[in-house]
């Protein structure tokens, strides 16, 4: 990065000119970070008994959002989308859920690798579906939807099964001190091992140069093909640790998708992904959800109709877009 | 990305003999589309003998139109490399709203209501697809969740006076005349024959699809975009509204989330029957057959007494297969 800078400037412009590129690479996501500061201390003044207990509570619910708005970077990244994270996630959910109930530690450690095995393949299955049919992303993965909801059905029809106890206790209580929650630990360190050496290797950068231009990175001697399929991979990956997250928060495994979709392709858009693909990163997203979760924790504490809050939900995620584009337009004039 | 994944192989045509038939199918989409749908109603016949009747037909018809309109707003809208995410939830609120309404203002007044609020939420849409430049699915996906809270409020204010669905609204999308033709014709055909006479015969047509083709080409050749945009969206939440009265009709229910479940299969309507999400490709007669195909398949997984879990893995299957198998046809 530095490689460009001329090292005989002055050191103080130089320290300048780092944090200008920061400043203009990462605005949206400081902006973000700026956001979500503020609206802790709203909270605060709002509910002044909002400690530990209330984090806690938020780190569970954001967890498998979070996971569901990283899946969906990892698709729209690569100039895709998609929209069968919700019954992806439901599908690990129930499966793992349903191979849990009854059995013994050990085993549960089995049902994780293969619920992330599972993920991989579904996710393998849908990319393969959007890049050998040549149907549009948004279409495939809406099939997709019913399908892969079909099949959590047919794993477990109605709410059950069970969660290992070692993997509850993974997402649920404090670490160390009080304030901070394991369900934040998990997911940090869970995109920490997948996502950070990715992005910092060979595949993440084909990933960010076919969703930037695919004419560009197939002509780099990128093979466009496999990466699309590899960012399918990735979104069934993360949707499938989603579903885990579920099952171990919750402690049984529910075939209905949730919300998760829609919340995460609000979520890719909120945290500054370019729906156009190549641009954006994870941390956005993340921080997003847990914008949009305190937001809701705050409609609450006011005694707002939970109705409103979802208007809300809807006219921040359009507000918020609309600037964006604003700033967007500005700044092509 | 199609550009990419195009092999030079591939794209030479491999029968010289079926090249003919190949732009044949491509210049008239809608002969496959018939040809599928005869297949399925063949496929219907040979699964439950005796089943297909004029009787049978209407019932297919009369679940296939408002289908049918709200694949029309999403044929309209992908035209210009659109989508309308928020149909389902205008439907949905359009219904209902005229429900708890009608008791109170008589039916024309709160048909207008519907209609109005319907048109304003198009209104919106249309502004920020237009002027803002959001991407659509983000625009209209959280107008959708506005429109959803909105009425979910508003069924609480109006909880104590009770609801019902007007009889006229049960007659036009439930009632047979002759005992096999769906009185929500009546209703269809004009809004059809606007929609294709607007999408072919009209100067705004052709813009809807020179915006989808090259939006930046329409603009630099005069085209006002964003306020073509914004009649194209206000047309879409109407039709949606309409589309919702003949839900509420068909199923006799007032609920606001009453057409969810049809958000998806008016993408899919759209996509079987030719038209293309990346725009400037499309035809309104494509979408009806493919809602019609879409309506005949569920019957035909219904009546095979397969379990909801199965049905959903199928007609998941199907969207996939009739959109790749068309794409094969007609690409290339």
């Amino acid at each position: 990065m530095t490689t460009g800078v001329d090292t005989r400037e002055q050191p103080a412009t130089r320290v300048k000119g780092i944090l200008n590129k920061l400043l203009r690479r990462n605005g949206w996501t400081l902006g973000l970070v700026g956001i979500l500061a503020a609206l802790f201390v709203v909270t605060r003044i709002v509910q002044p008994s909002y400690g530990p207990n209330g984090i806690q509570g938020l780190a569970i619910s954001v967890l498998p959002l979070a996971l569901a708005a990283v899946a969906q970077t990892c698709a729209v990244l690569g100039r895709g989308i998609d929209l069968s994270i919700g019954s992806m996630m439901a599908l690990a959910s129930v499966v793992s859920a349903r191979l849990m109930e009854d059995q013994s530690e050990g085993f549960a450690v089995l049902v994780v690798f293969g619920v992330v095995l599972l993920g991989l393949v579904v996710g393998a299955i849908n990319g393969a579906l959007v890049v050998f049919t040549r149907v549009p992303d948004i279409v495939v993965t809406l099939a997709m939807l019913f399908v892969w909801a079909g099949v959590a059905l047919l794993v477990l029809n109605t709410p059950g099964g069970g969660s290992a106890e070692w993997l509850t206790n993974l997402t649920r209580g404090p670490l160390l001190t009080e304030w901070l929650p394991k369900a934040a630990v998990a997911l940090v360190v869970v995109i920490a091992a997948i996502w950070v050496p990715i992005r910092r290797s060979r595949l993440g950068l084909s990933l960010y140069a076919v969703g930037s231009d695919s004419l560009a990175a197939f002509r780099s001697g990128v093979s466009v093909t496999r990466i699309k399929i590899f960012s399918y991979m990735l979104a069934g990956l993360f949707s499938a640790l989603g579903g885990l997250s579920l099952t171990a928060t919750t402690g049984i495994g529910t075939p209905v998708p949730g919300p998760y979709t829609l919340m995460s392709v609000a979520a890719v858009v909120l945290g500054g992904v370019s729906l156009a693909g190549g641009r954006g990163g994870v941390f956005g997203p993340v921080v997003a959800v847990v914008i949009l979760s305190l937001l809701r924790t705050n409609m609450t504490f006011l005694n707002v109709d939970t109705n409103l809050a979802t208007v809300a939900q809807g006219v921040i995620l359009v507000g918020v877009v609309m600037v964006g584009s604003l700033i967007q337009l500005r700044r092509e004039r | 990305m199609t550009s990419i994944t195009d092999t030079p192989t591939s794209r030479r045509p491999r029968w010289t003999t079926a090249a003919g038939l190949r732009s044949l199918f491509r210049e008239r989409p809608i002969i496959p589309l018939l040809g599928l749908l005869a297949i399925l109603v063949v496929l219907s016949e040979v699964i439950r003998p005796g089943i297909v009747s004029p009787n049978w037909a209407g019932v297919m018809i009369r679940g296939a139109i408002p289908l049918a309109i709200l694949a029309g707003c999403q044929t309209i809208t992908m035209v210009t490399a659109g989508i309308d995410l928020s149909v389902s939830a205008v439907a949905s609120m359009s219904g209902f709203v005229v429900a708890t309404l009608v008791g109170d203002m008589g039916l024309p007044v709160a048909i207008l209501v519907a209609l109005i609020v319907s048109a304003i939420v198009g209104f919106v849409n249309g502004i920020g697809a237009g002027v803002f430049r959001v991407h659509p699915l983000i625009m209209t996906l959280g107008m959708s969740l506005v429109v959803l809270g909105l009425a979910n409020v508003w069924q609480l204010v109006r909880v104590q006076t009770g609801s019902g669905v007007p009889t006229e609204f049960r007659q036009l999308g439930a009632n047979m005349m002759f005992g096999f033709i769906p009185v929500s014709l009546l209703l269809f055909i004009p809004l059809a024959l606007f929609i294709m006479f607007m999408l072919n015969r009209t100067g705004f047509g052709r813009l809807l699809y020179a915006i989808g083709d090259n939006e930046m080409a329409s603009r630099l050749s005069g085209a006002k975009t964003w306020q073509v945009l914004t009649v194209l969206y206000v047309i879409s939440g109407v039709l949606a509204g309409i589309a919702g009265f003949l839900y509420s009709g068909l199923t006799n229910t007032a609920s606001v989330t009453l057409a969810d479940s049809a958000l998806l299969p008016s993408a899919a309507a759209a996509v079987i029957g030719g038209t293309s999400i990346l725009g400037g490709r499309g035809t309104y007669s494509g979408t009806i057959v493919g809602a019609l195909i879409l309506t005949v398949i569920s019957s035909i997984l219904s009546s095979l007494g397969y379990p909801e879990a199965v049905r959903q893995i199928l007609f998941g299957s199907m969207i996939v297969f009739v959109a790749a198998a068309y794409n094969r046809i007609t690409l290339d």
